[in-house]
């Protein structure tokens, strides 16, 4: 029986897949009382998502392989009820809502669940009726699922599993691939389910910097090891990945450890006076980098050049009259809302998308009129999923094949992998390789062919911190060597490490486009969060306080 | 809040079975006729209501299905100027040189005179498959499938998961053929020809399937049958007469579809298998535990839109088996066909259904308040 206050329980519990030679998740012992946030913290491949998906069965019922220990979910074990009929009481939402939607509407699919459930037809009305309006849906309640944004869409997934009348949610990533504005009405919505309406909330997520200060406790997990129930500050003060304001607090010896921007502004007044009396003007914060102003104005230097460029996609005007000079030597972040254009951008500096106006220039050629075999010395462009990219089954024929592809000395990709991403196992098939793996042996493909112009899409998608650092670094290197080299991102900690000069696209229009730090520390949603402790200093980074300081001394 | 129309009618969303049965009776009318006439002209008029009464949002399939009817009849032109169909043409249009084939290879050519005949007559074939899919298509796109499958009976639970994974495996598997290709070309590939095409489809089919089995796993988790179990011996019983009634009706409508199979296998057939179906309705409808969310009503424009998509397929029927003229054309010597009055008249009727139904609602919320230009969405 669980003990009172706990609605879920596990115990021992250890889960080894089919065919696998170590358990992917063990020594689970956990108590997570009604009403609480858990945040499941860990490096991708630990084991997060298992942990996520035994709390309602679907490990092992769905996946195979073999549990021991016990999950006991308001009473129910999952030894003996399967995901369907724990349906009523634990709501479970993927990482990918697209793949997820089982109907058409927004309507239909909140009230599937109830369907499913059989709950009475008045009491079905009733409650999708409630539903819409706590996740703030009813505006949207006719509309196709296939046309929303990413986090409407998020919210229709998580308002189609309340609607089942759950009183636990287990979300696996809900924010990964969404913009900082829709990522925080997401959480804005899980906050309040738990604290207006007491439900549980159990999640996974990359983004610490989002999530962390909504979470009561938080549970590490490493290698398959399951830490215990702890006290947020407590975790973060172990935990191997974190995000910037406990590496700021840890830097600077805070205990305990801040967790909100509002706490940590607290503690950072000394800092921030002594900061500013050591003279951090507007240009100490700035990247390495010769000053990018002066380079980008040069248009004889660019590499990349458009001159009101505008593509239409169907009958939407995804760019309009987008004028930009990108001179070699600098990391350029394009950033903005979901659906903004970034992505329609890259894709045509890639000459993937033809130019409905204006026109685009790369390396002094229009890149569609390239040969496919001529376009890559110059572009290389790595997609948002880079699995795309990859079609062999071991590393090692990958990188050959990529090797003949660019006609590149036979060693070149498997080089660059290993200076990318450490060792890496040649036998190992690229699906299998961590999600930070796959995307370094996407980006060696793409290197391998020695391309002028460097063009990366949403990079940092499900990479935890360790791997985001060796990116970093990369970045640094490639535009050292001369490239130009543009990511189209919603990770303003990323732009805030790496970018020397940020676009910011609205509706498929450059509303801002200046220095990094101009624009980071200007913007209320785009603000990294050691901006956001130090304002009005213009520091984006850790290393950014740290150098300030050394300085000093 | 609805809008009224021009005729009066609320804005709502035509029952999805009354779509299914008008677009499988104007498929039907076109797989009993070879006259081109009336072939396009069911093209016509499929495309003309997917045009008037099409929901903003819903996925266009008309024009993809209507792209796989072009594409089936050019095959069949190209296999039939290559293999022959064995019409016995007279005029020659080009004299190919035909490859010997070993004797046991009786009945199959390879090259040989290709004939303006065997051309029309493949042409024709084409275009008679062309119009059925394009029926289908206009269905699909009227009323989608998974609004349909919504009113599948409890029995037939398992076969709907299925159904409902294969159709957010096609059209992923098309979207992730695009991503891939276009991939492959920022490693300096064309993407086109068959040995890329070969390239693709490990990528594309592991990434299909991916998704479909994220959406298992979600459907799992949502409750997806959980119906109270009432009973072994029930639930079996449901499942074969489900079956054994499915099998019928799919023998029956080849029967009826198909002009050269046996008489007796066709309506007799069609009328047993649909029998065992509605049984095992009742059955499944007793055990099913579901619950239903505003079910679509039933009312006059349904039954209209069902009679509309009826009348030519009973007609085409009828006339093709009592021989009248201009319904299945003479193959040789060519003639110029003629359009025969009543079938024709009969196939136009369908078209009523783009005014006789009501609007779907959101559809007539952009018409009241949109420019036409901004209705189609990205």
């Amino acid at each position: 029986m669980t003990e009172p206050g706990a609605i879920i329980e596990l115990r021992g519990v250890a889960v080894t897949y089919t065919g696998a030679s170590r358990p992917a998740l063990r020594d689970a012992d956990l108590r997570i009382g009604e009403g609480e946030l858990v945040l499941v913290v860990g490096p991708t491949g630990s084991g997060k998502s298992t942990l996520l998906r035994t709390l309602n069965g679907l490990v092992p019922h769905f996946s195979g392989g073999t549990l021991t220990g016990s999950v006991v979910v308001a009473g129910r074990n999952t030894r003996e009820h399967r995901p369907r009929d724990l349906a009523d009481l634990v709501g479970f939402v993927v990482q990918d809502p697209t793949s997820a939607f089982v109907t058409d509407t927004v309507e239909d699919e909140i009230a599937y669940g109830m369907e499913t459930l059989g709950v009475e037809p008045a009491a079905m009305r009733r409650r999708l009726e409630e539903t819409l309006d706590i996740m703030g849906l009813a505006d949207l309640r006719e509309r196709s699922l296939r046309e929303l944004s990413g986090g409407q869409q998020q919210r229709v997934a998580i308002a189609a599993v309340l609607a089942a009348g759950p009183r636990v949610l287990v979300l696996d990533e809900p924010t990964s691939a969404l913009d900082p504005v829709a990522a925080e009405e997401v959480l804005a919505a899980l906050h309040r389910l738990v604290h207006d309406l007491g439900y549980t909330v159990v999640l996974a997520e990359h983004r610490l910097e989002r999530v962390v200060q909504h979470a009561d406790r938080i549970v590490l997990v490493r290698d398959g090891v399951v830490s215990a129930l702890l006290d947020p500050a407590e975790a973060m003060a172990l935990s191997p990945v974190h995000p910037p304001i406990v590496e700021l607090g840890r830097r600077m010896g805070w205990s305990p450890l801040p967790l909100s921007i509002r706490d940590a502004r607290r503690r950072a007044g000394t800092l921030r006076t002594r900061l500013s009396a050591l003279g951090t003007g507007p240009s100490t914060g700035e990247p390495t980098a010769p000053s990018v102003a002066g380079k980008s104005a040069d248009s004889d230097a660019a590499l990349v050049n458009t001159d009101r460029l505008s593509v239409r996609r169907g009958v939407v005007d995804a760019l309009r009259r987008v004028s930009l000079k990108i001179g070699p030597g600098s990391v350029t972040a394009v950033m903005g809302r979901n659906g903004a254009g970034k992505s329609t951008l890259l894709a045509a500096l890639a000459g993937q998308l033809p130019a409905t106006g204006g026109r685009v220039l790369v390396g002094g050629a229009a890149p569609e009129r390239l040969a496919p075999r001529d376009r890559v010395r110059v572009i290389g462009l790595v997609p948002q999923d880079p699995d795309l990219l990859l079609y062999a089954d071991s590393v090692a024929a990958e990188c050959q094949a990529a090797d003949r592809d660019f006609g590149a000395p036979a060693g070149t990709a498997r080089a660059l992998l290993a200076r990318i991403a450490g060792p890496v196992d040649d036998d190992r098939h690229p699906r299998d390789l961590s999600e930070g793996q796959r995307l370094a042996l996407a980006l060696s493909i793409i290197l391998a062919g020695r391309p002028q112009v460097v063009l990366l899409d949403e990079p940092t998608r499900g990479l935890d911190y360790p791997a985001k650092r060796r990116l970093v670094g990369v970045l640094r290197e490639l535009a050292a060597d001369g490239h130009a080299v543009v990511v189209a991102t919603h990770d303003v900690e990323l732009v805030a490490d790496v970018a020397h000069r940020v676009v910011v696209l609205a509706e498929g229009e450059v509303v801002a486009d200046g220095p990094t730090n101009e624009v980071l520390t200007g913007s209320p949603a785009f603000a990294p969060q050691v901006a956001k402790i130090l304002h009005p200093l213009p520091l984006l980074t850790v290393a950014d306080v740290t150098a300030a300081l050394d300085q000093a001394s | 809040m609805p809008h009224p129309t021009r005729f009066g009618v609320t804005p709502r969303m035509l029952h999805p079975v009354a779509w299914w049965v008008w677009g499988v009776g104007l498929a039907t009318a076109a797989a009993h006729t070879t006259n081109p006439w009336l072939l396009l002209l069911i093209v016509a008029v499929a495309g003309w209501v997917v045009m008037e009464r099409r929901e903003v949002g819903a996925l266009d399939s008309f024009r993809p299905f209507l792209l796989i009817g072009l594409f089936a009849i050019a095959l069949r032109v190209v296999l039939t100027i290559v293999l022959g169909n064995g019409v016995p043409g007279q005029v020659v249009l080009v004299d190919l040189p035909q490859v010997r084939l070993p004797s046991w290879f009786a009945g199959l050519r390879l090259g040989g005179a290709v004939t303006l005949e065997s051309v029309v007559a493949a042409a024709i074939d084409g275009l008679r498959l062309a119009t059925t899919l394009a029926c289908l298509g206009a269905a699909n796109a009227l009323a989608s499938p998974r609004r349909l499958l919504r009113y599948a009976p409890a029995t037939l639970y398992d076969i709907g998961t299925a159904v409902v994974v294969a159709l957010t495996f096609a059209p992923a598997l098309v979207d992730l053929a695009g991503r891939v290709r276009a991939a492959r070309r920022l490693r300096g590939h064309s993407g086109r020809g068959l040995r890329e095409l070969a390239r693709l489809a490990v990528p594309v089919l592991e990434g299909a399937l991916d998704r479909s089995l994220d959406l298992a796993a979600s459907m799992e988790s949502r409750g997806y049958g959980r119906t109270a179990v009432r009973g072994r011996r029930d639930r079996i019983i449901g499942s074969v007469l489900a079956l054994t009634g499915s099998a019928g009706t799919v023998a029956g409508l080849y029967g009826v579809l198909s002009s050269s199979a046996q008489g007796w296998l066709g309506l007799p057939m069609l009328g047993a298998g649909l029998g065992l179906l509605a049984l095992s309705l009742i059955l499944g409808a007793r055990r099913d535990a579901r619950t239903a969310y505003r079910r679509d009503p039933w009312r006059a424009p349904e039954w209209v839109t069902c009679a509309l998509g009826m009348l030519p397929a009973a007609l085409l029927t009828y006339a093709e088996g009592d021989g009248w003229p201009g319904i299945t054309l003479i193959q040789v010597p060519l003639d110029w066909p003629p359009l025969p009055a009543l079938p024709a008249s009969a196939i136009g009727a369908a078209l009523l259904v783009a005014w006789l139904t009501p609007v779907p609602p959101r559809l007539a919320h952009a018409r009241a308040t949109i420019l036409p230009a901004q209705l189609e969405p990205a």
